[in-house]
């Protein structure tokens, strides 16, 4: 597999990210500025990483969404490439609209880092092959913008097209909408989390609940 | 543009400067100073800037060692962690702004001492913040407390540093001064750390970062005087932080760094423009020369005294190696941040400063930091607190542990941390809520401990010992997660300096510290000092904030704090039962009395190396210092930790059970060892000469104190809600 990691001015979860795709998944990973207009070749995923993309100004991710980049990014995902975003690239995939709905301030309206049980609501995707659907994972939250939002039909549509990735396992504790921690594309080949997995692949890190994630795409992306 | 006020002794006043310091201004330069040179006299000569009334006790503190790269004088401290590489760290205080502005007063302190971290080319690794608050009753004091908390993580979160541990604490000395410490540590490698002092003559100086506005203008000086009614006014003073420059500012800068363009930095604090450039041409033994119109502004019609006064966030001032100009602009361009050469370097020893073509300061350079006024304020010592004759007597140990745990200066700091991101890096190994927080160094299997304390009600009883407890207590909590201590940096928040009283207590802190700092071997590399955080004439409790670096060669090595169930307790160091002044007499009987607890450093010393040793035996399961309120809420922490109960022995025979479990004397652990080893690790410490007893086991759900039960559950609710319930949501 080879991975590209968009940074954007703000990003503060780029090397993370990488480290995770280099560790984890063996993935020889780019980093491409946001100011790139196209992507590396032969690609097979694109992760948008966790952060402030600038600053949060406007709406968090509506600017990085209209960043030169991710014309290609969308290009990629329109034509079957795999992308993961985290955090604020979840956000930004629900700006750009590579992913349906929005993530709202968190209900309580504080910043929330804390270490959450997430349920795995499906393997039937590249992402969360590597466990079984009921799974529970523990994973770190840290936003402030994270209570996912759609309306009812939406909502209807991603429940019964097993798009729903992660719900809280506990509560959602950000008030997202029926716990919905990470939701898949139609074509199952993007996924938006507001937990980071990335923070959750080394013994060091107090747990390795999140390296599942990133061995289910090292499985489903080696051939490619 | 209105016309520049006339320069008077009165409004030298209004400065800051006394009729003295007035007049040695008029000597030096042998003429009535310009209003933007006053105001660059006052800029360099208050408090906050010239360190005027404590300089002469900071040069008694010891600051070197074989691991010091870089002590005090620089934007902060370096010290060598091995194979090439450096950590660089200091603690700055940013509390009159925090009362005025609690949100932003608290997020330009983290940023600013990011800055001083980033500065010398460290990428920042980790955040501590040490806070006191008044009275949790006290009207102002939870609007603080949200505020400062919001202002801190909205800052470093988005900066992306971890924030991994701190303090908090309220007492009724606070309610007129919040205090507000921010510690940050950088890794860089040891042989590409930047300094100030420019070098060369002719060389550019270069604006970077975000523009100047009017923001901050004399805020340094609004930090070196006492409040009186009518502090909110002074809400303009306060700068406004911005965290997505601040993190362009730091990618921008290491790129910089690692392109070979920079021969000196220095970044804009306190007293903005004027400090930095000062400090740059003085510690190079060069001049200034500044163009004021090349300067990025934000604001229009600004004048010469507002640019030189201004602390905007966010901007750092370079000498540029002149051949790099093009690759030094193209960075900053990428970042799309500012970059502007406004001036260069001078042979001749003159700070001169134009706007419009015109002259606006003109002063000799070195003067203005070298014949800064220097004083050697009257002190008076602290006198002797007697000790407690009639000390109340504890019914039940258990009763008093429940009630402690829920007070505000015992109960879980988690909906503090909670808001701060203490994860970013993916290379925090021990986040908030333990002894010391434990951050691995990216990319190697090292790992730093930071740890931040200081027990303010010692120090006002007796300013010696309570300034050693404050670097014993820091040396303990490092020791405790494993780590060698390494250095220190101090944050000293005192009262009026002008008042001997008060003077007293700072000159028996930093005796006390500097006895410490020797004697445990953890050298002071960097530190800041706040005077005047008085209202009305009431002053904090005197609070020099200790925050120690300790080193992990292999964070295997990292003890936890979590024991597991059937582990045998062992309390490590000499209990005498001491409960003058001590948590347990103040929170639960309302009395500040008697003397703080002794510090043996010796004795500190011998336990905190006999735990490191106990470890590298492959003895030890857990371990947690014993502080504030003793043996009992020790091992309820410990049991909270490990999730299950503890069985702790009674009072040994002639001891009262309100000393043997709430008693705070000093240089004590408590370990807890797998059964099979504790023998060994009893016979590891007679050796040592430290004492050692078997007290308990990790067992049951409950923690029972010589027999009375506090069930783990209530323990869990009455610490985990505390914080909650004080701040009513």
């Amino acid at each position: 597999m080879r991975a590209a990691v968009i940074v954007f001015p703000g990003s503060n979860c780029d090397r993370d990210m990488q480290v995770a795709l280099q560790a984890v998944a063996s993935a020889p990973v780019e980093m491409v500025w946001h100011k790139e207009t196209a992507l590396p070749r032969g690609l097979d995923l694109v992760a948008l990483p966790g952060g402030f993309s600038f600053g949060d100004h406007l709406r968090c991710g509506a600017i990085a969404g209209k960043s030169p980049i991710m014309r290609a990014v969308s290009d990629f995902a329109h034509a079957g490439g795999h992308v993961l975003g985290v955090c604020n690239g979840f956000q930004i995939l629900t700006e750009t609209g590579l992913l349906p709905g929005a993530l709202l301030r968190n209900g309580n309206l504080k910043f929330l880092c804390k270490p959450v049980a997430l349920s795995v609501k499906t393997s039937a995707s590249p992402f969360t092959s590597a466990w079984n659907a009921g799974d529970v994972a523990t994973i770190p939250i840290a936003h402030h913008d994270g209570a996912y939002v759609a309306d009812p039909d939406t909502l209807a549509e991603l429940e019964g097209e097993d798009r729903v990735a992660f719900t809280y396992a506990q509560g959602a504790p950000n008030g997202a909408v029926h716990d919905i921690a990470g939701v898949l594309s139609a074509n199952r080949r993007v996924l938006g989390m507001m937990p980071h997995p990335e923070r959750a692949v080394d013994p060091a890190h107090g747990g390795t609940d999140g390296a599942p994630l990133f061995r289910s795409l090292a499985d489903a992306l080696v051939s490619a | 543009m209105s016309a520049e006020p006339a320069v008077t002794q009165a409004l030298a006043a209004d400065h800051g400067l006394t009729a003295e310091e007035y007049q040695r201004i008029l000597d030096l330069i042998g003429r009535t100073p310009s209003w933007t040179e006053l105001g660059i006299f006052s800029a360099m000569w208050n408090e906050h800037c010239s360190y005027k009334s404590s300089k002469k006790w900071l040069r008694t503190l010891p600051t070197e060692g074989p691991q010091v790269i870089c002590g005090p004088g620089e934007n902060a401290g370096v010290v060598d962690i091995g194979d090439g590489d450096a950590v660089i760290f200091k603690m700055e205080s940013h509390n009159h702004p925090s009362y005025i502005e609690p949100h932003q007063g608290a997020a330009t302190g983290v940023g600013g001492i990011l800055r001083d971290v980033f500065t010398m080319g460290a990428r920042p690794m980790a955040a501590m913040n040490a806070l006191s608050f008044g009275r949790p009753e006290h009207p102002k004091t939870k609007r603080l407390v949200a505020g400062v908390v919001e202002g801190i993580g909205s800052y470093g979160n988005c900066f992306g540093v971890p924030n991994v541990g701190g303090e908090v604490r309220f007492h009724a000395g606070y309610d007129g001064n919040c205090l507000v410490n921010a510690f940050a540590a950088g890794i860089a490698k040891a042989d590409a750390i930047f300094y100030s002092a420019a070098s060369g003559v002719g060389m550019p100086v270069v604006y970077l970062g975000a523009k100047t506005g009017r923001d901050g203008v004399g805020g340094a000086t609004m930090a070196s005087a006492e409040f009186g009614e009518g502090a909110e006014e002074k809400r303009p003073t306060v700068q406004v932080g911005d965290p997505f420059t601040e993190k362009r500012l730091l990618e921008a800068c290491l790129e910089l760094m690692a392109s070979g363009a920079v021969i000196s930095i220095q970044d804009m604090g306190a007293a903005g423009l004027t400090c930095s450039a000062v400090e740059m041409g003085d510690k190079g033994g060069l001049g200034i020369e500044l163009d004021l119109d090349a300067v990025p502004q934000r604001e229009t019609h600004m004048t010469a005294y507002e640019m030189m006064l201004s602390e905007s966030q966010e901007r750092m001032l370079m000498v540029l190696k002149p051949s790099m100009e093009a690759e030094a602009r193209a960075i900053f361009d990428k970042w799309d941040l500012d970059f502007a050469i406004v001036g260069k370097t001078i042979a001749e020893d003159r700070f001169l400063v134009k706007l419009a073509g015109e002259v606006k300061a003109d002063l000799p350079l070195a003067a203005l930091s070298g014949t800064a006024p220097e004083y050697d304020r009257p002190w008076e010592p602290t006198p002797a607190s007697p000790k407690v004759a009639d000390m109340p007597a504890c019914a039940d140990p258990a009763a008093d542990l429940l009630a402690l745990l829920g007070r505000p200066n015992f109960c879980s700091r988690a909906w503090v941390w909670e808001q701060y991101d203490h994860t970013v890096g993916a290379d925090t190994a021990r986040g908030p809520g333990s002894d010391a927080a434990v951050v691995r160094v990216h990319g190697t299997k090292k790992a730093l401990a930071f740890s931040s304390d200081v027990t303010p009600r010692y120090c006002f009883a007796d300013p010696v010992e309570g300034g050693k407890q404050a670097v014993a207590e820091c040396f303990r909590n490092l020791s405790a997660t494993g780590a060698r201590p390494l250095a220190t940096t101090d944050n000293m928040n005192f009262g009026n300096p002008e008042k001997p009283r008060i003077m007293g207590q700072f000159v028996g802190c930093i005796q006390g510290i500097g006895e410490a700092c020797k004697a445990l071997d953890m050298p002071i590399v960097s530190g800041n000092v706040s005077l005047y955080n008085e209202t009305d004439g009431q002053a904090i409790q005197p609070t020099p904030t200790i925050a120690a670096v300790g080193l992990l060669e292999d964070l295997s090595q990292a003890i936890p704090m979590a024991g597991r169930r059937g582990d045998v307790l062992i309390l490590l160091g000499e209990t005498s039962g001491w409960l003058d002044r001590s948590a347990w007499l103040y929170e639960l009987h309302g009395r500040e009395e008697g003397p703080p607890p002794p510090v043996d450093l010796a004795a500190e010393r011998a336990a905190g190396e006999l735990v490191r040793a106990l470890k590298a035996a492959g003895l030890l399961s857990a371990a947690h210092d014993l502080s504030d309120g003793g043996l009992a809420v020790a091992a309820a922490e410990m049991a909270l930790a490990s999730g299950c109960g503890a069985t702790i022995a009674g009072a040994p025979k002639g001891m009262a059970p309100g000393a043997w479990f709430f008693g705070e004397d000093q240089a004590r652990y408590l370990l807890a060892c797998p059964a099979q080893s504790a023998m060994a690790a009893l016979d590891a410490a007679a050796k040592a000469g430290v004492p050692a007893r078997q007290i308990g086991t990790l067992e049951g759900d409950a923690v029972i104190l010589g027999g009375r039960p506090a069930p783990l559950a209530a323990l869990r609710e009455a610490h985990s809600g505390g914080f909650a319930r004080m701040m009513g949501a």
